[in-house]
């Protein structure tokens, strides 16, 4: 399988990526080298094989239902680029 | 003063303990040599010395109280995918300017809590994503290591480089790194220095940037095996904050060095004699071997018939996690932002400039990869071909086989810019990757010199939880191949 502009542009768009044509262009030719890659794994015959989900066979763990941690709202904002009152402040969302 | 930097971990702690000098000491002369050397090597992107004085006193205090800790004053340069409250922590991107954590990873509290120093933070490939370090931010590491007779710069390996190149330079006494790929592995092999990717679970990742999770994680680089070993039970540990780090016991890995190897079964993997690797790695290998026998090791031909399956399916599930991971970095929580005409433009623009071009690639590809209609060919696929892999690794322990020996890369340090084409420089993990695929730790050790005198590494695949036969199996080849310093010192001013 290959990509051409139009997908990378829209895959751009899902990445949330500013891409223009030129880059566009040139990732392109990139990605198309790294899927080229990996379609050597079409010769691998996975009939009935389990996806991996862990590589240690082990069973999630679990914690109790409760708060475990919390209380300090302005260090979880200290690093935000933009903040007030202890909220992430963003560019209008709804009109 | 500055030859205390030449001193192993295990002899700085004996020389602490005897009080043939102070931690203080021994940590003013590791900040001497940063201070003359990291302008020369870029291995560190900040230097953290009023925190490491202020360890060192507080180690000094212990020791002088009979209460001196595992690693009670032994200077430590932390990567900088490692969240360190305070202090810069950016994995080495754009995108997390100006980001102090507010919080400590565990595998650093850990160190701490054991008694280490903090040094600075080390330079990485960007989000860990490299084979060279060219692509931090911040600027190519330069390998203290040269080709015989020239002064061409070269890279350390990646992403770990700023580890492997402040180890191997004497610029801290062992570093902290961490392997999704080959990260740990390939920059020790590239630097003559010791590295080891432990089993997954083994540490916690815990405030660590995540690039891959299923293939994260932490683990040291340093001078000698021991050091290794006496750095891996430190960080080593289970944590309620992640839960994918596994409850059993840490082993004190130092009681597996200098034990005999005496009819231990190596594997031998014919996949790993691939086309176009140099003739001297192959060599390498064959002395390893020999090396092993010698030491009493029976030595079978095992095969791992997955192994050239590795690296593609690797380039699907890594860039697909690190495509969900790296969501996280919009403009909003933290780090950079770059302003738009409304949200989404915002979003755009931050990634845009925040990210390098080869996260950019990575987080396209896994984008790509789990895009409505490709998820089963791609990400199914490849996560199908791991439990392939892993198979493959349990079928040989089943067969009786105690550890593997195979070359660590397809070659020795080569010169920043000398592979532009991503496919080519993702071959360097070729023989990595394979451990992160199935889980399973890995160790590099250095083992003989090129023609042109830099080093090359040999690798140690064990068992899941089995890190302390690598430990053992390692020393004899440190043992066998002695230890390998640049032939001199040009980066000090």
């Amino acid at each position: 399988m290959s990509v051409d502009l139009n997908t990378v542009k829209r895959v751009a768009g899902l990445a949330r990526i500013k891409v223009d044509d030129a880059q566009a262009e040139k990732m392109t030719g990139e990605l198309n080298t790294i899927l080229g890659f990996v379609e050597q794994l079409d010769e691998v015959n996975v009939d009935g094989v389990e996806p991996m989900t862990s590589v240690v066979e082990t069973t999630m763990k679990k914690r109790a239902d409760g708060q475990s941690d919390g209380g300090y709202a302005d260090k979880i904002v200290s690093n935000a680029p933009v903040h007030e009152d202890n909220f992430f402040t963003v560019p209008k969302v709804v009109e | 003063m500055t030859d205390l930097t030449k001193l192993t971990i295990a002899e700085a702690r004996d020389k602490l303990a005897a009080r043939d000098f102070t931690a203080t000491e021994l940590t003013e002369s590791y900040l001497g040599a940063i201070e003359s050397g990291n302008e020369a090597l870029n291995a560190y992107i900040a230097v953290t010395g009023d925190i490491a004085r202020e360890q060192a006193k507080a180690s000094d205090a212990k020791i002088a109280a009979g209460e001196a800790r595992p690693l009670e004053g032994i200077p430590l340069g932390i990567k900088d995918l490692y969240a360190t409250k305070g202090v810069h922590t950016q994995a080495c991107s754009h995108i997390l300017d100006g980001f102090k954590p507010e919080y400590e990873s565990t595998v650093t509290q850990n160190l701490f809590d054991d008694g280490a120093v903090m040094l600075g933070k080390l330079n990485m490939d960007e989000f860990a994503m490299g084979s060279s370090n060219e692509t931090s931010f911040y600027g190519n590491v330069v390998n203290p290591w040269r080709r015989n007779g020239t002064e061409t710069a070269l890279v350390p390996g990646g992403s770990s480089g700023g580890s492997a190149s402040a180890v191997a330079a004497h610029l801290c006494a062992a570093a902290t790194a961490s392997d999704t790929g080959g990260s740990i592995r390939q920059p020790a092999a590239l630097t003559g220095t010791v590295g080891i990717k432990p089993t997954y679970g083994r540490c916690s990742r815990w405030g660590m940037v995540a690039f891959a999770s299923s293939l994260d994680q932490a683990g040291p680089i340093g001078r000698t095996v021991r050091d290794n070993a006496i750095l891996l039970k430190s960080m080593a540990s289970v944590d309620a904050k992640d839960t994918t780090s596994v409850d059993a016991p840490v082993p004190n890995y130092e009681d597996f060095i200098g034990k005999s190897i005496k009819g231990m079964k190596i594997g031998i993997p014919k996949e790993y004699h691939m086309d176009g690797i140099p003739e001297e790695i192959e060599a390498l290998w064959q002395q390893g071997i020999a090396w092993l026998k010698e030491a009493g090791a029976e030595i079978v031909e095992i095969s791992l018939p997955h192994t050239k399956y590795a690296l593609p399916a690797y380039y699907i599930v890594a860039p697909a996690e690190a495509s969900s991971n790296l969501a996280r970095y919009d403009g909003v929580r933290y780090g950079l932002r770059v302003p738009g005409n409304d949200i989404v433009e915002m979003y755009e623009n931050t990634r845009a400039a925040g990210f390098g071009d080869e996260v950019k690639r990575r987080v396209m590809i896994g984008t790509y990869v789990l895009s409505a209609g490709y998820y089963d060919a791609y990400y199914l696929k490849a996560q199908k071909v791991r439990t392939l892999i892993k198979q493959d690794f349990d079928n040989a322990w089943t067969d009786g086989v105690d550890a593997i020996l195979t070359p660590t890369t397809p070659d020795a340090a080569f010169a920043p810019g000398e592979i532009t084409d991503p496919v080519t420089m993702y071959m360097n993990d070729v023989f990595t990757v394979t451990a992160n695929m199935a889980g399973v730790p890995g160790m590099s050790i250095p083992a003989g010199l090129n023609k042109d005198g830099l080093p090359l590494g040999l690798q140690l695949i064990g068992k899941p939880f089995d890190e302390g036969t690598l430990f053992q199996v390692g020393e004899v080849i440190e043992q066998a191949a002695g230890r390998f310093e640049p032939s001199a010192n040009w980066w000090s001013k």
